[in-house]
């Protein structure tokens, strides 16, 4: 056996040789301007499938020459390992309507999106659509290679059951400082009608900070985790906001141990931070209200994280003139319409209450968030992006969470390490 | 062979001796391709594209990423891959992520390996006695080893977190905080886990082990009087010494490997990073952060680590 290894071995060398050139040719010779049949991933849930479909079925009922074939995004632990995963295997589609504007950064340096602003009207159809909000979503090369889609503007949901029992104003809750929303916490757990006042992820993943500190960050800040390409979390008002979230882990009103399931839906926690999308999915099965995310003195906050997904066009693609006129047909007036019909979810649109003043009449429960929608925060666009969340999320665990270390020293230290990492390091 | 030998460095260096030199070259190098048996290269060499495939090609081309700046792109994009020498290695090796990570490894393989060996060895002994039920038991030890972890993962979050019935049992012994989120006790509680779902696959391995050994021994044994712990002691173990270490270096192999119970368990590796394991850094380094370079030199460093423990392993069990 021995001996066969060794005369395979330089088999093997020379294959790796041969994978060290690194590269080849260019990408099949896809040009802007071709046209045919294109492919799309849309997302899982019940009712984005049911939108993706009838849209995609509009779509092809005018459009004969160029067929889409859409399908779900293909299971994994996340929608962006699966997508990394079809841009080195080079069988990504043409669009994925679910691309986290956090996973754009390293999706461009593996060379597989498609900068938006090369078609002739690319550039001037964004910043209609996405208005001031879209600079946020520049790379570092100044391009745009995701197109603002749909946004969740996170806010408290609280469960006004529970709050009754507490004995709290249920209609006029207090949670708008960090001083309120701690006392309201501490009356709801030491009445015992919940186990836990809020119930954010504790754990490791580098996106559950999006979930509890990044939305009061940016409601007190107005800022980005990182921006010009220095971190902004270890500021005193980023301080601040993790110091109330060490207060609530250190007195049991927030477990250290995650939840197995919807804790805010079983009612073992009071509040929980969503998006819209809360709305059709708790429904009439708790009796909710929502509030913004507070702020350290009350005053009304400068935002709140955005929760977008974005849609990307990927190197891959051949027809992308078709691929680009699809993107701009499923971010058009008609189907953002059926879009925020069918999920509650908020297109990015410069006008989005006055251009469905019927939908908002009607869905009195969507009005605050779609005036959340108009000033919410976004992960910042910057190299090592996925990285630098998890170098933060690392060091909240530990001295947020589990109280351990000196916390504003912890947060500075991680602060060092993501300005390296937003230098490109 | 000898002859062969004898031929290629003998003192003949005339033209004739010269092709003969040249002949039994030829004929030894063909020797040393195809063994005596040439035509059972034929039936092996399924395997061996097999195992070019799925382990020399990989382990090679993992070993060159961890040399150059290397990550994933789309394929026809052309990138740099410099040679970076060891700058991936000391980038990993500077990362106190990296090395709480080996540390953690530790602490699971110092308690994992000693209770699997301990436990199958008693169990396979116990099961190979004739007992009532005793394919009932068999089974029963070997259910979690093929159930998938996502699975059993599920029943041990119930009965481990902080209202389970662990804790309800304890009372108010119950650790604070509980298991799975206590930095001292999330990675122990792992090591049990995991021994607990493998013992089924180790107790097997020493049931073939046991029904080897001649019974001729334990009756002579009983005969001169020697009692049951002493039969265990002075036949069972060092009969099945060869199984030890087996069991030995699959437990550690597969315990360095560990991913799966930290992800699903302890949700990435908390709490605090206590259950984090190099190849849940892997995963994270090279899929999630997008450096499968330095996610190929914790991979390398790895491999060095568990090759070394287990030839340890293996020169202390075979020294006799």
């Amino acid at each position: 056996m021995k001996k066969a290894l060794l005369v395979m071995l330089p088999v093997a060398a020379l294959t790796l040789s041969a994978c060290g050139s690194g590269g080849g040719s260019d990408s099949g010779g896809a040009s802007n301007d071709a046209r045919g049949p294109i492919t799309v991933w849309y997302s899982n849930n019940a009712q984005e499938v049911a939108w993706g479909k009838s849209m995609v079925a509009t779509w092809n009922a005018t459009h004969p020459k160029e067929k889409v074939t859409a399908q779900e995004i293909p299971a994994g632990k996340s929608s962006e390992e699966v997508i990394g995963a079809a841009i080195t295997a080079g069988n990504a589609p043409c669009l994925v309507l679910n691309t986290a504007p956090a996973a754009v950064p390293g999706f461009q340096k593996q060379g597989g999106l498609v900068a938006l602003d090369d078609f002739p009207d690319g550039k001037q159809y964004l910043q209609s659509r996405v208005g001031d909000r879209l600079s946020q979503y520049a790379s570092p090369d100044g391009k745009y290679y995701q197109m603002p889609w749909k946004s969740n503007p996170v806010m408290i949901f609280y469960n006004k059951e529970l709050f009754k029992k507490a004995g709290l104003d249920a209609e006029h809750p207090k949670l708008a400082s960090y001083q309120d929303f701690l006392n309201t916490s501490r009356k709801l757990v030491k009445s015992g009608v919940a186990k836990a006042a809020i119930w954010p992820a504790p754990t490791s993943e580098f996106y559950q900070s999006w979930f509890d500190f990044y939305p009061l960050f940016a409601a007190q800040t107005g800022k980005q985790l990182v921006e010009d390409g220095k971190a902004q979390f270890a500021s005193p008002e980023g301080i601040k906001a993790a110091e109330l979230w060490k207060t609530m882990y250190d007195e049991g009103l927030a477990p250290k141990e995650s939840f197995n399931g919807d804790s805010f839906a079983e009612g073992k926690a009071a509040m929980s931070t969503v998006g819209p999308w809360a709305v059709s999915v708790y429904g009439d099965k708790v009796k909710w209200g929502a509030v913004p995310v507070p702020t350290a003195d009350g005053t009304a906050g400068k935002g709140t994280f955005s929760d977008e997904k974005s849609i990307g066009m990927y190197t891959s693609c051949k027809n992308r003139a078709t691929a680009w006129d699809v993107m701009k047909f499923a971010t058009g007036k008609e189907q953002d319409g059926k879009l925020l019909e069918a999920t509650g979810q908020m297109p990015m649109r410069t006008d989005l209450t006055s251009a469905y003043p019927s939908y908002f009449a009607s869905h009195k429960d969507y009005e605050a968030f779609a005036q959340q929608a108009e000033h919410t925060i976004e992960a910042p666009n910057v190299p090592n992006s996925v990285e630098i969340w998890q170098t933060f999320r690392d060091a909240y665990t530990k001295a947020v969470i589990f109280g351990k270390g000196d916390l504003p020293a912890t947060l500075k230290g991680a602060a060092g390490k993501v300005d390296k990492l937003a230098e490109g390091q | 062979m000898s002859s062969t030998h004898s031929d290629t460095h003998g003192p003949a260096r005339g033209k004739r001796g010269a092709g003969r030199s040249t002949t039994a070259r030829r004929q030894l190098w063909q020797l040393r391709l195809g063994g005596h048996q040439p035509v059972g290269m034929l039936f092996v060499s399924p395997y061996l594209l097999y195992l070019a495939a799925i382990f020399v090609y990989p382990l090679g081309f993992a070993v060159w990423m961890s040399f150059h700046q290397y990550f994933f792109t789309a394929p026809g994009v052309k990138v740099d891959r410099p040679f970076v020498g060891l700058d991936n290695y000391t980038a990993v090796l500077t990362d106190p992520d990296v090395w709480r990570s080996f540390l953690n490894i530790a602490v699971f393989l110092v308690i994992n390996v000693p209770l699997t060996v301990v436990a199958s060895l008693v169990l396979a002994s116990a099961l190979n006695q004739k007992l009532r039920y005793r394919s009932f038991f068999r089974t029963a030890y070997y259910i979690p080893y093929v159930t998938a972890s996502v699975a059993v993962v599920g029943v041990w979050i119930f009965l481990f977190n902080s209202n389970g019935l662990v804790n309800q049992a304890l009372g108010p012994l119950a650790p604070d905080p509980s298991w799975l989120v206590n930095s001292h006790l999330a990675m122990p509680t792992v090591a049990v886990f995991v021994a607990w779902k493998q013992l089924g696959f180790f107790v097997v391995l020493y049931l073939s082990a046991l029904q080897n050994v001649p019974q001729e021994l334990y009756e002579s044994a009983a005969i001169d009087g020697a009692g049951k712990f002493r039969m265990f002691r002075s036949i069972t173990i060092p009969a099945v010494r060869p199984a030890t270490l087996l069991v030995l270096i699959l437990a550690t192999v597969t315990g360095a490997n560990l991913f799966t119970e930290p992800y699903l368990l302890t949700s990435g590796g908390g709490p605090d990073g206590a259950t984090t394991s190099p190849v849940l850094l892997m995963y994270q380094r090279g899929l999630q952060q997008g450096h499968p370079d330095q996610a190929a030199a914790i991979g390398v460093i790895l491999v060095v680590l568990i090759t070394a423990v287990s030839l340890v392993y293996r020169r202390f069990l075979e020294r006799d």
